[in-house]
């Protein structure tokens, strides 16, 4: 298995060094580090880099938040809660291009009864769209997550919050947020590593116009259109190694509450 | 609870259940209109018609996609069950050195953008005669499917009374006995919950699907999609893409209704306190 997934991931490296592209398969050779250097000083690069933070900062806090929310509305156990968790794991379950077709064609104003605007037309309404159906793909994976954990909140702890005479913002504030903190942790690490890698949502809807072009989506544009191997996984290299270090970085940072985690963790 | 505090949670509640089903039922309401109404910017269809369904069914192209859809996406699902839940099993019981490395593996995998393996995956199966066919797609596919059915499977086995085999086994049963009449029922569930997650998987994907085929041969339905064919250039068509998409959607819905239970554990598995 780590042979099988291994081979192509250094051999990804390996053509990242190179000059090769398939047009001009004769000047294929060892450039060494030639083509960082060629895309760390494209201004192209530094574009999807930029738009990539902006779809993961802003996608990835209101998946937080609106998680939180549903998660605290569904640990009410009010009527129509298991009508709103199953009804939850319908955008789970969809598929993301379907996801993005659909949101594409409410944000239409040929097709849809919302709106009278061509959303996909400008930069900051582009990535309105592309937020808001990436939010709604994931959050209810982030509030299932979140739910769980709260679940795990013994229930007498809050009781005597409230006989002790916390209000509700200092019960949650008090109570259940330190409790799920290491569940939050995980959820914020996992959701932002991957919406790094967001591809399928912005080629359906954008395909990278006005200014929208994420890291994956260049690296897929110079690989499989302009079929430059070298080029483009130097892109793809250099996007894994910012998932690492995101990774690496947010690991150590929160090593204590991880810990924590991963010693109650189903034994 | 105060009868305004309550319906303030109410209100949530209308309002996630409305945000979560809206696109949903848009793309359904769009799949029933015809050519000449599906631009009238009404909710529903005023005139309901079955015209892009049996559009795309006479279509090679769509119904050639889902053959490929099912069948790659099945593939991926025995083999990475097959191949995990001994793996998995073997993890649980043997609490070997390496254990401590299991989750920073899966981490890294899941860290791991697929764009990635595009270029070498392009590379060597032009070279290797696997590119545009099955086998291309499933291997990557195996590469990501693998961890994850661990995963899954090992948080799922740590919570299994383990006594019951040493039980049988006290009781005269052989390790293989013990193994066939008490394990496998007792895991069902958890290899379940697992190759739904696996196929989900296989069956969302798209970098890999548009990167790695060239024709139907081997192109899968979120692939197919994205390059439908419009009736008029530059325009899509978007009754045929929304017809496709509702029936690509339907049995995944279905299995989520059905396996909902297992499929909320399965996610949260490993990642909660239990």
């Amino acid at each position: 298995m780590a042979a099988v997934a291994g081979y192509p991931v250094l051999y990804g490296i390996w053509l990242s060094l190179q000059r090769y592209d398939l047009r001009f398969p004769d000047e294929r050779g060892f450039v060494g580090l030639g083509n960082y250097a060629a895309v760390l000083s494209a201004p192209v690069f530094w574009a999807a880099l930029a738009a990539t933070a902006v779809i993961t900062v802003v996608a990835v806090g209101l998946e937080l938040a609106a998680g939180l929310g549903i998660a605290l509305i569904l640990r009410r156990g009010l009527a129509g809660r298991r009508a709103l968790h199953a009804a939850l794991l319908l955008p789970y379950g969809i598929i993301t291009v379907v996801a993005a077709f659909a949101w594409q064609y409410l944000a239409t104003p040929s097709l849809s009864f919302l709106t009278d605007r061509a959303w996909l037309g400008q930069r900051w309404s582009s990535f309105a769209v592309i937020i808001a159906t990436e939010v709604w793909k994931a959050t209810p994976f982030v509030a299932l997550l979140l739910l769980a954990g709260l679940a795990a909140v013994p229930e007498e702890l809050m009781d005597t919050a409230t006989l002790d005479g916390a209000g509700r913002w200092q019960r949650f504030e008090r109570v259940l947020l330190p409790a799920i903190r290491p569940v939050l942790l995980v959820v914020l690490l996992y959701r932002t590593v991957d919406t790094v890698r967001v591809f399928d949502t912005v080629f359906i809807q954008t395909n990278g116009a006005n200014g929208t072009q994420t890291l994956s989506l260049l690296a897929y544009r110079q690989l499989a259109d302009r079929l430059n191997l070298g080029l483009g996984s130097a892109v793809s290299v250099l996007l894994f190694l910012l998932a690492a270090a995101i990774a690496v970085g947010f690991v150590w940072v929160f090593r204590a509450d991880l810990r924590e985690l991963s010693q109650g963790g189903g034994r | 609870m105060s009868r305004s505090g309550r319906l303030g949670w109410y209100a949530g509640t209308a309002v996630v259940l409305a945000v979560a089903v809206l696109p949903v039922l848009w793309i359904v309401s769009l799949s029933l209109k015809s050519p000449a109404t599906i631009t009238d910017k009404r909710p529903w269809p005023v005139d309901p018609t079955l015209e892009n369904y049996r559009s795309i069914a006479g279509s090679a192209l769509f119904t050639r996609a889902l053959l490929n859809s099912v069948g790659i996406g099945l593939t991926t699902t025995v083999l990475a069950v097959a191949l995990a839940t001994p793996a998995a099993y073997a993890l649980t019981r043997l609490r070997f050195r390496g254990e401590a490395l299991v989750l920073p593996l899966t981490l890294a995998v899941a860290v791991f953008p697929p764009v990635a393996l595009v270029g070498p995956l392009f590379d060597l199966w032009r070279a290797l005669g696997l590119y545009d066919t099955w086998a291309g797609l499933v291997i990557p596919y195996l590469s990501f499917a693998l961890p994850l059915a661990m995963w899954t499977l090992t948080a799922f086995f740590r919570g299994l009374p383990w006594e019951m085999e040493e039980a049988a086994q006290a009781d005269g049963a052989t390790p293989w006995q013990a193994f066939r009449r008490v394990l496998v029922p007792l895991a069902r569930p958890g290899v379940l919950t697992a190759a739904i997650l696996v196929f989900f998987f296989a069956w969302n994907d798209f970098v890999f699907a548009i990167s790695l085929t060239s024709s139907d041969r081997s192109r899968t339905v979120p692939a197919a999609l994205a390059f439908f064919p419009g009736d008029e250039r530059f325009a899509q068509p978007v009754g045929s893409i929304a017809a496709a998409a509702v029936v690509v959607t339907v049995p995944v819905l279905v299995a989520t209704l059905v396996f909902q239970r297992r499929l909320v554990a399965g996610l949260t598995a490993g990642v909660v306190k239990r």
